[in-house]
């Protein structure tokens, strides 16, 4: 029977958005669950944790969006030498893949029926667990790989495509298993974990005050995403205040993060289909926005503007001036592209009911970020639980219900347009003023949340300090985990030359997910 | 039709003059020259990500930009190893991709150059080297050229293809 998770017993835990922490038994862990699946919301990570140096036991963390907050329900697991878990994959099936990481990470079982390794591809021996505190992680093993048992469909005619972990574009390694009947997909099979690096242990090395630069590169086009995440985080956890500028140009490096990866995207999902002048174009606007990042941001990619308790440079009158510019130069050339994109009979074509995903799939298993939005489902952090400097800008929710490619189209347009008009909203801030604060060293053992919508959707840093300065432990999320399973039911249906096409509207990320 | 043609038309051309680097600064026609000679045809580049964070690949993605037109010089990205005279690799090797690089590699026809890309490809960057990671290409394959950065920019990637043709020249 579920109870009801309000009345669990839950510490208020540092993060920038209202957020809990609740500890529950075995039995509670999966009772919360159910009530939480109840009550509509979603499931934002999984993760686990060594801690038998300090209890003697591994802990298994999951964090839930709630309609007002964040719940992270921490179960403590007594027997280390089995440590296990109920699964909750039969209430969010998107945990099961980051079930089966934990596992392969630090050994924590659920009672699953699928134990294939999810990042473990035979580069370290089943019996060894890289995140766990008595293994040492610089140590290289040699790879043994194994067969990777895909699920197989059997029927007059059915045959395999296998594509991948090398692509045919300059993209990210993964491996897609098709299932076909001539041309039509029955069943599409991911197999990702290709850009695994060890991430999560490489955090405990870091210190608190240069962990941002890791968080950065967890996954290139999100590095403002991730780092603020990071900073949010470790300032929650040292109740640091930033200086209201540095909130302001964040706030600016998310957007244009934001416009840089729609305005890519939109070029290649013209190309995709076969509409090359697509790509030139918006491979020219995108071009024109990073030129603008070079001059105002001192890079083109933000990978380390933001750092704990502030940014790294404040925007000159001139900076400022040549971005203003630039958004009056984007919007009409925008609008125009648009109009071009909408009127073209054989691009729709192509967009229209291509990898549909209908809005109540993307409920049951739990989308988030702008797939979900582009099918119709309301969800996005800086609408629903606005963060500094989001509280003071009134950001619009942009909804698409068509589910399809043409409406992942409608959507990145639409947030262009949005993300323009924050932009402008954010110049207009007092300029120059001071832009960073001293972050102190936090306490031992102090976990903080970091949540940040990114232009995928949100990603999260859970931030767990360590003595002197150091890191005890960090997980990063990637949005990208819960829709990537929503991607193989997009494809059915569907036939294989318009994989690409649907693949790049959900354009998620391998090294975001892989870690 | 019209809005097309009418961006087309008020876009114009806005291809840049090749960077330089610091053996030949070739111009297109001493670049050309050199690809005639040593291929007898136009440059073909394939990418390979072994392990990178995604960063490098947005920076190699950008080449193809009406600024870079690396097209326009005669250099085009191929999809297959069997069609590429040059590797561009980015990221640290993960342990999970070093399989797929070196089949890569093996795939390629002589001669064949090697670029690896950014700081992770140099050396594997943040990421170094541990049980997940191999760190830098030349760990796995050989390597004739390496183009830093995190991200390095698309003009210092251009260089880094034309400085490994130009010291091709020069042998």
């Amino acid at each position: 029977m579920a109870t009801n998770f309000m009345e669990l017993q839950s510490a208020s835990l540092p993060a920038n958005v209202p957020c809990k922490l609740a500890r529950v038994d075995r039995q509670q862990w999966l009772q919360t669950a159910e009530a939480l699946r109840q009550s509509n919301a979603r499931i934002l990570a999984l993760w686990g944790a060594d801690d038998r140096d300090r209890d003697g036991s591994f802990h298994i963390y999951a964090a839930y969006l709630l309609p007002d907050s964040v719940l992270v329900v921490e179960h403590c697991m007594e027997d280390a030498s089995t440590p296990s878990y109920p699964s909750l994959a039969v209430f969010f099936p998107a945990a099961s893949r980051m079930q089966r990481a934990v596992f392969d990470l630090l050994g924590i079982a659920t009672d699953e029926s699928d134990t294939r390794g999810w990042l473990r591809h035979g580069g370290w021996s089943e019996t060894l667990f890289p995140l766990r505190r008595d293994v040492d992680g610089k140590h290289q093993y040699p790879v043994a790989s194994a067969p990777y048992p895909f699920v197989s469909v059997e029927g007059d005619g059915v045959h395999e495509i296998a594509v991948g972990p090398v692509h045919a574009g300059t993209i990210e390694p993964g491996h897609f298993r098709f299932s076909v009947v001539g041309e039509k997909v029955l069943r599409l099979e991911e197999r990702l974990g290709y850009t695994h690096k060890g991430i999560a242990k490489l955090f405990e090395n870091a210190s608190q005050q240069n962990g941002h630069r890791l968080a950065a590169r967890i996954s290139g086009d999100s590095a403002v995403a991730f780092s603020w995440a990071y900073c949010a985080a470790l300032e929650a956890i040292t109740e640091t205040v930033c200086p209201a500028r540095a909130i302001l140009l964040r706030a600016l490096a998310l957007e244009h993060e934001r416009l840089a990866n729609h305005l890519g995207d939109l070029g290649a999902l013209g190309n995709d289909a076969g509409f090359a002048f697509g790509l030139t174009h918006f491979s020219r606007l995108k071009e024109d926005l990073l030129r603008a990042n070079a001059a105002a941001f001192g890079a083109r990619y933000l990978l380390d503007y933001l750092i704990p308790g502030g940014v790294t440079v404040d925007l000159t009158a001139d900076a400022r001036c040549r971005l203003l510019n630039l958004y009056d130069a984007l919007e009409p050339s925008v609008t125009q592209m648009r109009s071009i994109y909408d009127e073209h009979a054989g691009l729709q074509d192509r967009f229209r009911e291509a990898g549909r995903l209908e809005r109540a799939t993307a409920e049951e298993l739990g989308a988030i970020g702008l797939v979900a939005r582009a099918s119709g489902v309301a969800c996005d952090l800086r609408v629903d639980h606005p963060w500094p400097p989001y509280d003071t800008l009134a950001p619009k929710m942009i909804l698409q219900s068509g589910g399809d490619v043409a409406a992942r189209v409608q959507a990145r347009f639409d947030e262009i347009f949005e993300s323009l008009r924050i932009c402008r909203a954010l110049l207009a801030g007092p300029p120059m003023a001071e832009i960073q604060t001293p972050v102190p060293i936090a306490a031992a053992n102090l976990l903080g949340i970091g949540l940040i919508e990114g232009w995928r959707g949100p990603v999260m840093i859970a931030l767990k300090t360590g003595s002197g300065g150091g890191i005890r432990s960090c997980h990063a999320h990637d949005p990208s985990w819960q829709n990537w399973p929503l991607l193989e039911y997009a494809i059915l249906g569907n036939i294989v030359p318009d994989f690409p096409l649907i693949n790049k509207s959900f354009n998620l990320s391998y090294s975001g997910q892989d870690g | 039709m019209w809005n097309t043609l009418s961006r087309m038309l008020h876009t114009g051309l806005l291809t840049e003059s090749l960077p330089t680097c610091d053996e030949a600064a070739p111009t297109l026609e001493t670049l050309q020259n050199d690809l005639l000679k040593i291929l007898g045809r136009a440059l073909c580049i394939r990418h390979v990500d072994a392990g990178s964070c995604n960063g490098c690949e947005l920076e190699i993605q950008a080449l193809n930009n009406p600024y870079y037109n690396l097209e326009g010089a005669g250099i085009k990205f191929v999809a297959s190893p069997r069609h590429a005279d040059m590797l561009l690799v980015t990221g640290p090797v993960s342990v999970n991709m070093e399989e797929a690089l070196k089949r890569t590699y093996d795939a390629m026809p002589d001669p064949k150059w090697v670029i690896a890309i950014g700081d992770c490809g140099a050396c594997g960057g943040v990421f170094g080297t541990s049980y997940a990671s191999r760190g830098g290409v030349a760990s796995i394959i050989p390597v004739n050229h390496v183009v830093m950065g995190c991200p390095p920019n698309p003009a210092s990637l251009f260089s880094g293809i034309l400085r490994t043709i130009a010291s091709t020249r020069i042998e």
